[in-house]
């Protein structure tokens, strides 16, 4: 549904997004994981045809996004729900919705159906004829997605839909993420709350300004993640960790007496890290094998490139 | 360009300057004063000199008065088109809305109509009441109705359009530069000085505001001036500028 090859987005010599190549299936939730900065809001702005590319290519449902003729049937097949959730406050919750309907094009008769079929998913309808400027900012939020919807769009590309929301509204957001999920709709997440991307996503994209790794959630943790190996010590002291310091190992982290050590291949490494340690003069109580954590994976790619 | 979509941006536009009170009274009072105010003050200096206004100093008078008229066109646009343009960026409404199937240019020309109309049946019906109080104080003097006549028909349906026009535009640039309306305001009404300038001239005898010729020439003015600001207003409006460059 959505393809990148090589999009490139750069503002003067500041280059925003750099070579992204990437394929969102049909009916995928896709997440876009990334820093402050990484070139998510970038991306989502050159896929809706917002901002211009200025190499590589894109396509939206065989559409190319760079194209002039082409733009405005990408629009139209997109609903988007940008990080601002820019509503129309003196206008009421229907009139907002209302309005957007009119610029795509919907006949009165689908205005009115979306309408009320989205305002009552997101508990809204008794508050259509309330200006949107008196909604709190979960309220906000919800109908800001509702007005992403009312066109019935096949793709949903959203920029951090649940940022600056309290836990409440953003898990009700992500239950109607969820939702949506089960319409076979094509949703283009933005954001970079792991949590979430782990919870909703069918595949997770991590950018920092460049690609750095797409799979499932659990994919992303065993192939970036690796593993780590917890050793639980009599007690800790310089020596011990003077000693493990000197394997060719990965990070090493103490917490009190327990030693937690990126290892690549612990059926190997743990006999030798054991040695070690008894060497020193400690005392091992246990050693566990736990596979790296999904913000583990996230943490180490992001690092990689700053 | 499909005017529908243009359209529809202006209809949502002046609901939510129906909503705003502050932007009613802008549209209503000022020319509704000034409308009431000329033909008072004309009434008063009658019947207060007992040899009244001489008919050749009204004759002179009344055009420059009607010439108030495009100075409000001038004003009273400001307003429409900062809450429309800086009160979107503000909000951040731009960006969805630009994420529709709408090209700038649509866009772009809804919030000129939501701009323009609103002071034009403004400024027309503010001068109707202008023209019959008018006709009614000076009939005894002049001996026949001054209005209306061809020079404040190119005023009004001329040079009025043009100057609201121009103030649009004016204010649609000064928008892509300002991040607060009322900075927008205050310098959109700038675009006032030339007309006053003009009005100036006009009582100096430069020249002659109740010649056709001469309201020809400056309406010819306009127009180019317009064109002018199109062209800058229409390449300050575009996706990509307003979404990365705008303030």
């Amino acid at each position: 549904m959505i393809d990148t090859e090589n999009l490139t987005k750069k503002f003067g010599d500041l280059t925003a997004v750099d070579n992204l190549t990437l394929h969102v299936n049909d009916g995928e939730v896709f997440g876009f994981l990334g820093p402050n900065g990484a070139g998510k809001t970038t991306t989502v702005r050159m896929l809706c045809c917002l901002i211009s590319k200025t190499s590589g290519e894109a396509r939206i449902a065989g559409y190319d996004v760079g194209k002039e003729v082409d733009s405005l049937k990408i629009r139209k097949l997109i609903g988007y729900v940008p990080d601002n959730v820019g509503l129309y406050d003196e206008l009421s919750a229907y009139d907002n919705l209302d309005f957007y309907g009119k610029l795509y094009d919907c006949t009165e008769e689908q205005r009115r159906k979306n309408i009320q079929r989205l305002l009552t998913m997101l508990g809204l309808w008794e508050k259509r004829n309330i200006a949107a400027g008196t909604f709190s900012k979960g309220m906000r939020q919800k109908l800001a997605i509702a007005r992403s919807l009312v066109h019935d769009p096949q793709v949903l590309i959203m920029d951090e839909p649940t940022a600056s929301l309290d836990p409440e509204a953003s898990k009700t957001v992500r239950d109607f993420i969820l939702d949506l999920k089960k319409e076979k709709r094509t949703i283009f997440l933005n954001t970079h709350n792991l949590d979430e991307a782990q919870r909703i996503c069918d595949r997770i994209a991590i950018l920092n300004t460049k690609l750095m790794a797409v799979g499932t959630p659990k994919e992303l943790e065993r192939s970036v993640g690796g593993r780590k190996t917890e050793i639980q010590l009599d007690q800790m002291n310089d020596t011990i960790m003077a000693a493990v310091k000197r394997l060719p190992l990965g990070d090493i982290a103490v917490d009190g007496n327990k030693l937690i050590i990126n290892v690549t291949n612990p059926e190997k490494e743990n006999q030798m890290i054991v040695d070690v340690i008894v060497r020193a003069g400690g005392g091992v109580q246990t050693v566990t094998v736990v596979g790296s954590t999904f913000e583990d994976a996230y943490l180490r790619l992001v690092r990689q490139t700053t | 360009m499909r005017l529908s979509k243009s359209w529809i941006v202006a209809s949502k536009d002046f609901k939510v300057f129906l909503k705003k009170k502050n932007i009613i009274y802008s549209i209503i009072i000022v020319p509704l004063i000034v409308s009431i105010l000329f033909p008072v003050l004309i009434y008063f200096i009658e019947h207060r000199n007992a040899s009244g206004i001489p008919a050749n100093v009204l004759t002179t008078l009344l055009p420059a008065f009607t010439f108030f008229y495009l100075i409000l066109a001038g004003l009273i646009p400001t307003t429409l088109a900062s809450y429309s343009i800086v009160g979107e960026k503000v909000e951040k409404s731009l960006e969805p809305l630009l994420a529709t199937p709408t090209t700038d240019g649509e866009i772009l020309l809804g919030k000129g109509i939501s701009a323009f109309l609103p002071p034009m049946v403004a400024i027309l019906g503010g001068s109707a009441i202008f023209m019959g109080l008018m006709d009614l104080v000076t009939y005894d003097t002049l001996g026949y109705n001054f209005f209306p006549n061809w020079n404040t028909g190119i005023i009004l349906f001329l040079m009025v359009p043009l100057a609201t026009i121009m103030s649009v535009e004016w204010n649609v640039i000064v928008s892509s530069r300002v991040s607060d309306v009322r900075v927008a305001q205050q310098i959109g009404i700038l675009l006032i000085l030339p007309f006053g300038g003009v009005y100036v001239a006009g009582e100096i005898g430069i020249v002659q505001l109740g010649v056709a010729n001469d309201l020809l020439i400056i309406a010819g003015i306009m127009l180019v001036v317009d064109a002018i600001l199109l062209y800058v207003a229409k390449t300050t409006f575009r996706r990509e500028e307003i979404l990365t460059k705008w303030k």
